[in-house]
């Protein structure tokens, strides 16, 4: 028995059940960014004054990787249009456009990552912090370029304090402490990477569901042209749900 | 597929062409707001926001096509809206049962004991 409505919609909900399901599986997402959402508000308005860092981010970095994500909206709106119009090859172009664009943002993301994880703070035996970005790290010394020193408890790097140091070298003698920006450093840093690895393994799964239907899946458009379409909007509607997302986290992580 | 579907279509993509670019326009004026440095926190916050929402009224509403959707869309958006604004409540209430001492952003620490030990009376 073939299961109905898969290609046209129920007579009474005038949707299709793909539809329906893309619906649905998008309003838990709503809730599991939310839940998400609130939690960073309330480490932020629970956060003593003047200890949010600011500026730990690069904004025109986070500017490109948000107008590539809005590119890959609007070709994959047109790609769907496409096959409204039965133009075959454009559909194809355009979502590869979007392949692209999908690799490009999480390819910028990667980089965001890695500045994060190779951008040290470390507390010395003077009593001073070394903050800079990792050069090399030995068993004897640790070399860190773009320093800035100040001391410990009197300030924060992203606030630009104390002295500017081109390159720092430091003895293991010396560090009494030394840790990496990554989400164990501070309460911000948690959040940032929760709410942007949770985002970013959307768009890598969106991209993967985006690359089946333009590869393999794509086989469908000559046996079954409608139901093809059907399944290029219920990805789009998905694709369309991570920008939103990102329009949000966009600027709640880099500018607030 | 009829020639009035295809002229819709059309329509539609010039449409999307039209969102696209306010939506660059919209991350432009993001960007531009943060560095113009407006004159107080709430002030950013708000405009950041605004200009966040109008942004994801364009995706939903053109792109994602929610301006002309079926009423059971708008059915499973609206009860997912009711529960995303509970959660949100939650958190402010959240807030405000915050244990006397908790130091609130842009509050000296004497100020928030003041209003922590007034609510405790309360």
């Amino acid at each position: 028995m073939d299961i109905p409505y898969v290609v046209h919609p129920r007579p009474d909900t005038g949707l299709y059940n793909a539809k329906l399901g893309i619906w649905l599986f998008l309003a838990s997402e709503v809730m599991l960014f939310g839940a998400l959402f609130s939690s960073y508000i309330l480490l932020r308005i629970g956060a003593p004054a003047g200890t949010w860092p600011h500026g730990l981010l690069n904004i025109p970095i986070g500017t490109v990787n948000t107008l590539v994500l809005i590119t890959s909206s609007i070709t994959v709106v047109l790609a769907w249009a496409s096959l409204k119009l039965n133009q075959f090859d454009r559909f194809k172009k355009f979502q590869a456009a979007t392949l692209i664009l999908a690799l490009m943002f999480v390819g910028i993301k990667s980089f965001e990552y890695h500045d994060k994880f190779t951008h040290y703070e470390v507390v010395m035996m003077d009593g001073n912090v070394a903050d800079g970005h990792l050069v090399e790290k030995t068993d004897e010394h640790v070399t860190l370029k773009h320093v800035q020193v100040f001391p410990l408890g009197e300030g924060n790097a992203w606030d630009h304090q104390g002295e500017h140091k081109e390159e720092l070298r430091i003895e293991r003698s010396q560090i009494k402490k030394m840790e990496n920006y990554g989400p164990w450093h501070n309460t911000y840093l948690a959040i940032y990477f929760t709410l942007t690895a949770l985002h970013a393994l959307h768009v890598i799964g969106g991209a993967i569901v985006i690359g089946y239907l333009w590869g393999p899946g794509s086989k469908m458009w000559k046996t079954d042209p409608e139901r093809f379409t059907n399944r290029i909007e219920v990805s789009g509607l998905f694709w369309h749900f991570v920008d939103l997302v990102w329009i949000f986290l966009f600027p709640v992580l880099y500018l607030l | 597929m009829s020639g009035h579907d295809h002229h819709d279509i059309k329509a539609s993509v010039r449409r999307y062409v039209l969102v696209f670019v306010a939506l660059i326009v919209g991350t432009v004026l993001t960007v531009g707001a943060y560095y113009i440095h407006l004159p107080s926190v709430a002030l950013t916050v708000a405009v950041a926001m605004f200009i966040a929402s109008v942004k994801a009224f364009l995706v939903a509403g053109f792109f994602m096509h929610l301006i002309s959707e079926k009423k059971m869309i708008y059915g499973i958006l609206a009860s997912t809206a009711f529960f995303f604004t509970g959660l949100m409540y939650l958190t402010v209430w959240a807030h405000g049962q915050a244990p006397p001492g908790t130091v609130y952003l842009g509050a000296s620490p004497a100020a928030s004991q003041s209003e922590a030990a007034h609510k405790a009376q309360h």
